[in-house]
Order: C-alpha cells, then structure tokens, then sequence
C-alpha cells in the first residue's frame, strides 16, 4: 500500500452519454490505483462509479446527451470520495426501496438495481442536492 | 469506448451466446438484439458463456431478467457458465444464485440440459 500518494482533488466534466461511460471509469479506475486500492477494491468502486453515471443519464438526463456530468474525485487522509453531479431532473433517493429480486423476476421489471450496488459496494452513499443539482457521492476508505 | 461482443453458436439443441469484453448500459443493447435474434428464431435453450466478459453493470444484469421468463416458458432456460470470480460476485451480490443456474463449464451447463427431457 503506498504511503507515498498526497492527498487528490480531480475533476472532469463529461456529456450525459452512455458513450462515456468507459472514460468515467477510466478516469476513476487510474486514481483509484494511484492512491494505493487493489484490483478488486478499485474494481468495485467503478461498478458503483458506473451505476451513479448511468442512473443520471437515465433518470436525470433521461437519455438525453445534452446534459453535463461532473465527477469530482477526492483522496483526504484514507477517505477516498467519488462526487457525481447533475443539472436534470430532481431526483429523490428516499423514494427508493431495496430491491426484491423475486418480485423482479415475476414482474419482469428491469433496473433499479444500481443504487442497491451501490450500497452493497462503497462504505457510504450520500445525495444532496446543492444548488439546484444532484449529488451522490460515493466513500470508500484505503485499509 | 470500451468493447463488447457476443457471438452464437450451436451445440445440438443448445444455442451458447460468447460474451467478450465489457456490458454496461453502452453495450447492453447489443446483447438485447442477440435475445431478440434467439427468440424469433424460436431457440430457448441458451447457455451464456462468460468466459471473456471483462466487466458486468447492473444494466447487462437487466437483459438477463428481462429475457429469461420467456425462455423458462418455451421450455428453455438461460444458463450461466464459466465467470471470472469478480463478475460471479456481481451476480452474488444481487442474488442471481437463487433464481439462475450457474455452471464451471459450458459442457455441465449442456449436459444440464440434456438431462432435463
């Protein structure tokens, strides 16, 4: 584990398109890595990474690829945080339940498993909604 | 853009769909369009063969619920085989375990089938 990397502040802003959605993982995969998260850890953060992504262009963006994505990484001590933020649609979290993928499976529906990885994947989720905008953001912290 | 690429073949009455590469809501369409292909050609009995699948999200997930009750009531199934420990425990996670039949190998996922009558 590197005792060497400072602490991290990046960002980048990219276009709401499914498109982009290997460059997010990318930009996120390669700190990751710099900061000293193995394979797996950092492959888990990324699926999570991924779910928030593709949940704005879906839900708050609603496919279209007009709209703005930052994804704001930082690294503070051993906290390792990935912020995503939108300008679509107002999104409530709480609203959400858990998924019963028996109920899914009868229903047929399709989706709404990505906040559950989410969970399932990071140490902390957290949303607000700063200046009319949505954030998740998503804690992992280096052990 | 990252790459994905599924490929059919035949193995008897068994249609094994190659996955290559990394699903996500990018990709997931072309794998959709495989389902489709399968079920218009009305073969139900399908083994998917993960062996080259690099990444999986919970939108490649999705195409697997979406598609498998049809499978199930035309008498076939979707069969999982050969997944790398980090794309088994995606499945794991969501609990897939309960509801779908994972395989070491395409062959015992075949077999599977031609034990069933």
């Amino acid at each position: 584990m590197s005792k060497l990397v400072k602490n991290i502040r990046k960002r980048s802003t990219f276009k709401s398109s499914t498109d982009n959605l290997s460059s997010i993982r990318d930009f996120v995969r390669s700190t990751a890595q710099d900061v000293g998260f193995s394979k797996d850890v950092s492959g888990n953060i990324i699926l999570a990474v991924d779910e928030a992504v593709t949940n704005v262009i879906k839900h708050a963006y609603n496919y279209s690829e007009e709209g703005k994505i930052l994804v704001s990484i930082s690294f503070i001590k051993n906290k390792f945080s990935v912020s995503i933020s939108d300008k679509g649609t107002h999104f409530n979290s709480k609203l959400i339940k858990d998924p019963d993928l028996k109920e899914y499976y009868k229903q047929r529906r399709v989706g709404g498993l990505g906040m559950f990885l989410m969970k399932k994947l990071m140490d902390d989720v957290k949303y607000s909604q700063p200046q009319n905008r949505n954030k998740v953001t998503l804690i992992k912290y280096l052990r | 853009m990252a790459d994905f690429n599924v490929e059919k073949r035949e193995v008897g009455a068994v249609s094994i769909l190659d996955v290559k590469g990394f699903l996500d809501a990018h990709t997931a369409p072309n794998l959709e369009n495989a389902f489709n292909g399968l079920i218009e050609d009305k073969e139900y009995k399908v083994v998917v063969n993960f062996n080259e699948l690099q990444y999986i999200s919970s939108a490649g997930l999705g195409v697997f619920m979406a598609y498998v009750e049809t499978m199930r009531e035309n008498n076939g199934d979707i069969k999982f085989a050969n997944l790398k420990e980090e794309v088994y425990n995606i499945f794991d996670l969501l609990g897939f375990p309960l509801l779908y039949e994972f395989f070491k190998s395409e062959e015992k996922a075949i077999e599977k089938y031609n034990q069933v009558k």
